[in-house]
């Protein structure tokens, strides 16, 4: 399938800051279910630089504002060829050993009841391969949390999530990768977009899923929030610990940190074949 | 307790005689009038306070205004006994930072079987951000400091490595400037190796690793979380012998492809940056959000080539005490050499079998924090009492990983001013080992001194102090 992506984030702040600092991880890598076309990122008004790929295979570059600024904004442009492999991550460059996704970092870390929650989703399947166990830990996660947007922050963790039982992607992301290491399963955060269907099933078109190292397969994607793998829908940007190591967009304002409103816009459309890219 | 307590060696004496190292310490001892003395110590105390040296070695914290005592007694050492700590020393710095290029990028160790994996990518001190990226000259540790005991004429032991940012370099130094100007004549009379070198050996160590982006002389700077740190005075002490700018993380800021300081001139691009700040605080924007003393974005340009800092992110993960047990198989590994200088048998807890000796044995065993430093957290074991161990084996069952076990090693004695003249009073060493370009290693290092009689601990925080260390020339 060919997805067409439309992402534009701005920030709009009371009163004039001094400058901003992003780190960006705006680009998705090619890999077996996916091929970039066209990809353009507009800093609008900053100077980029110190480009480079990290051990992940995501590419990141610094942008920076000098102030006095009051708005800035940030797009994002491009072409995505996409395949369905069912969630699996092939051919992606990375360096990264499975066993460094381990770690409980603050929003992914274990308490009693995600080990529960772990612990009863894999009963019985002592012996099952860790496919058939990833998909068992996705599945307890999507029937633990139900999807409801703006009960939930930005800053919330797993435990939080699972025991007021409801969430959005990021909630789910976070369950299902704390589930997993309470298992012994590398796990991380990954971020994307979605198309929109027009079926009305839950889902936001910036989106976020975990993957679940399958040794037999490699990285596997869940998407625990739609209760599903990824698959032609979804175009894979980056990953990491959690949702603020994988994060398109870490930003820091200099000096006084005035009011920020934030409006973030994500258009993921199909383009039919044969149609050409509008320039 | 154990029954039969190893005798312990005194590096002045030779069973009753006076080693010839120390045949003009001894002299210059007896001769100097009680007087004299108290004149001498009240002297080297204002000393200190006016260079305003008075922080916590190897931040241990505690009060950033306390005086460090310091013991006019030097230690000395012959050419023979450092030439084995010297190559020693360089020999496992050179291990270390191999270990540490390999573990970051094709991880052969690990594939070889010779080290757990899970002990290194899973370790605290791992960072998935440093991995694929080869620093220049592949060093990660410049400065290694590598702590040493002693137990008999020819035996030291190595007690722990620290490659992130080893403190307490500024000691070696001002104990030597403060020795000489007291007591010159001693100083004519033995040929003592001088360290004063070091400061111009780190810069140009630092200089050795600029990025490949840099043209020309680089420009080098100490990066400093400020002067609540316990450690602020070494900052500006080194960067003042080094003639560098000391900045802290407001002074810097990333634009385009590389740092820049805020000077009155406007910005200067900034090549090296000798970091006295954990890796966590380093970037707001890759490690913890809310650090608010290093350089946003500075990451990137470390990996872009904009930038080296020293020591690399991740460099940690050599000296984690987890690790610690795998120094000597690293120097087989990559150097394909014997080690020179050997570790204290340990037992890890995290080893079944290591663990259930270590709770048979606690009376006679020293148990440390796998992370832990500076002396805390730590039980001694043929010094603490019943209830003090058994609540401490109770901490070890509960979470076995987190300790490591070591044998109380009878250490070493040097004599040290007390009350009624000199006693023997226990010590360590720590050398501080520069790499860059080349290995270098001033002949010397930090002793720290336990200055309680029968204490094992030398740490400043637990009632150490610190002396000149003395290398005599061939």
């Amino acid at each position: 399938m060919r997805l067409s992506i439309r992402h534009i984030t701005r920030y709009r702040f009371d009163e004039p800051v001094r400058g901003i600092v992003q780190s960006q991880k705006l680009w998705p890598a090619d890999c077996a279910s996916q091929r970039v076309l066209a990809w353009t990122v507009t800093s609008h008004g900053a100077q980029t630089g110190a480009e480079f790929v990290d051990g992940a295979g995501d590419m990141i570059r610094l942008a920076t504002w000098r102030g006095p600024l009051t708005e800035l904004t940030v797009e994002v442009e491009g072409e995505v060829e996409t395949a369905d492999l069912y969630g699996v991550l092939r051919e992606h460059r990375e360096r990264i050993p499975p066993s460094a996704y381990l770690r409980p970092t603050r929003q992914v870390e274990a308490d009693a009841e995600l080990k529960m929650l772990s612990a009863v989703a894999l009963k019985g399947l002592d012996g099952a391969s860790a496919l058939d166990r990833a998909h068992a830990l996705s599945r307890a996660v999507s029937e633990a949390i139900a999807y409801k947007p703006g009960e939930t922050q930005p800053h919330t963790t797993a435990s939080e999530a699972l025991s007021g039982g409801v969430g959005v992607c990021q909630d789910h992301a976070h369950a299902l990768i704390s589930v997993a290491h309470v298992a012994e399963m590398p796990a991380r955060y990954v971020t994307g977009y979605l198309q929109a269907s027009a079926d009305g099933s839950p889902h936001e078109a910036s989106h976020a899923w975990a993957e679940i190292w399958v040794p037999e397969l490699g990285w596997v994607g869940f998407d625990a929030a739609n209760a599903c793998c990824p698959d032609a829908r979804y175009v894979r940007l980056g990953s990491g610990y959690d949702a603020l190591d994988a994060a398109p967009i870490r930003g820091l304002v200099q000096g006084a940190t005035p009011e920020e409103h934030l409006d973030v816009e994500v258009m993921v459309t199909a383009v039919q074949s044969g149609q050409q890219q509008q320039q | 307790m154990s029954a039969t307590k190893p005798a312990i060696f005194n590096e002045m004496l030779n069973g009753e005689q006076v080693r010839s190292a120390y045949q003009n310490l001894e002299k210059w001892y007896r001769s100097m009038p009680a007087e004299l003395r108290s004149l001498k110590q009240n002297e080297a105390e204002a000393l200190f306070r006016r260079v305003g040296i008075t922080f916590a070695v190897y931040g241990e914290g505690g009060d950033p205004e306390r005086l460090i005592p310091f013991d006019m007694f030097p230690r000395v050492m012959t050419a023979e006994e450092w030439r084995k700590l010297d190559r020693g020393v360089r020999q496992r710095a050179a291990a270390l930072n191999a270990f540490l290029a390999d573990v970051y990028d094709r991880r052969e160790i690990i594939r070889a079987g010779r080290i757990p994996e899970h002990l290194v990518t899973n370790n605290e001190a791992f960072e998935k951000a440093a991995i694929g990226f080869r620093p220049p000259r592949g060093v990660f540790s410049h400065i290694v400091g590598v702590d040493l005991v002693r137990t008999g004429p020819d035996q030291f032991y190595v007690l722990e490595d620290n490659c992130r940012t080893p403190s307490g370099v500024s000691y070696m130094l001002q104990n030597r400037e403060i020795m000489m100007r007291m007591f010159p004549q001693l100083f004519m009379e033995s040929r003592i190796r001088p360290v004063d070198g070091y400061a111009g050996l780190l810069k140009k160590t630092l200089a050795s690793v600029a990025p490949q982006k840099c043209q020309g002389e680089p420009n080098i700077v100490i990066l400093t979380p400020g002067h609540f740190n316990s450690a602020y005075y070494e900052h500006s002490f080194l960067a003042d012998l080094m003639g560098v700018e000391l900045v802290e993380g407001q002074d810097l800021f990333v634009e385009g492809d590389f740092v820049w300081m805020k000077t009155t001139e406007g910005p200067r691009k900034v090549d090296v940056i000798y970091r006295r700040i954990d890796d966590a605080f380093i970037d707001p924007l890759c490690f913890r959000p809310d650090s608010m003393l290093g350089v946003p974005g500075l990451m990137s340009v470390y990996r872009s080539g904009g930038v080296t800092i020293c020591s690399a992110p991740g460099a940690g993960v050599a000296d984690d005490k987890a690790i610690y047990t795998y120094v000597p198989e690293m120097i087989r590994f990559y150097l394909g050499e014997e080690p020179i200088l050997e570790n204290v048998p340990t037992w890890q807890c995290a080893k079944e079998d290591d663990c259930k000796y270590v709770l048979e044995n606690l009376s006679e065993l020293v148990v440390k924090e796998v992370h832990g430093s500076g002396g805390y957290g730590m039980l001694v074991g043929p010094k603490s009492d019943k209830s003090t161990i058994e609540s401490f084996a109770a901490k070890i069952r509960k979470n076995p990983d987190n300790y490591i076990a070591q044998p109380t090693l009878a250490l070493s004695a040097c004599p040290t001013f007390v009350e009624e003249g000199i006693a023997p009073r226990h010590v360590d060493l720590r050398p501080y080992c520069l790499v860059g370009e080349t290995i270098e290693l001033v002949p010397g290092g930090l002793t720290r001194v336990a200055l309680k009689e029968g204490s094992l601990v030398v740490n400043s925080s637990q009632g150490g102090g610190v002396k000149d260390t003395w290398v005599l020339a061939e």
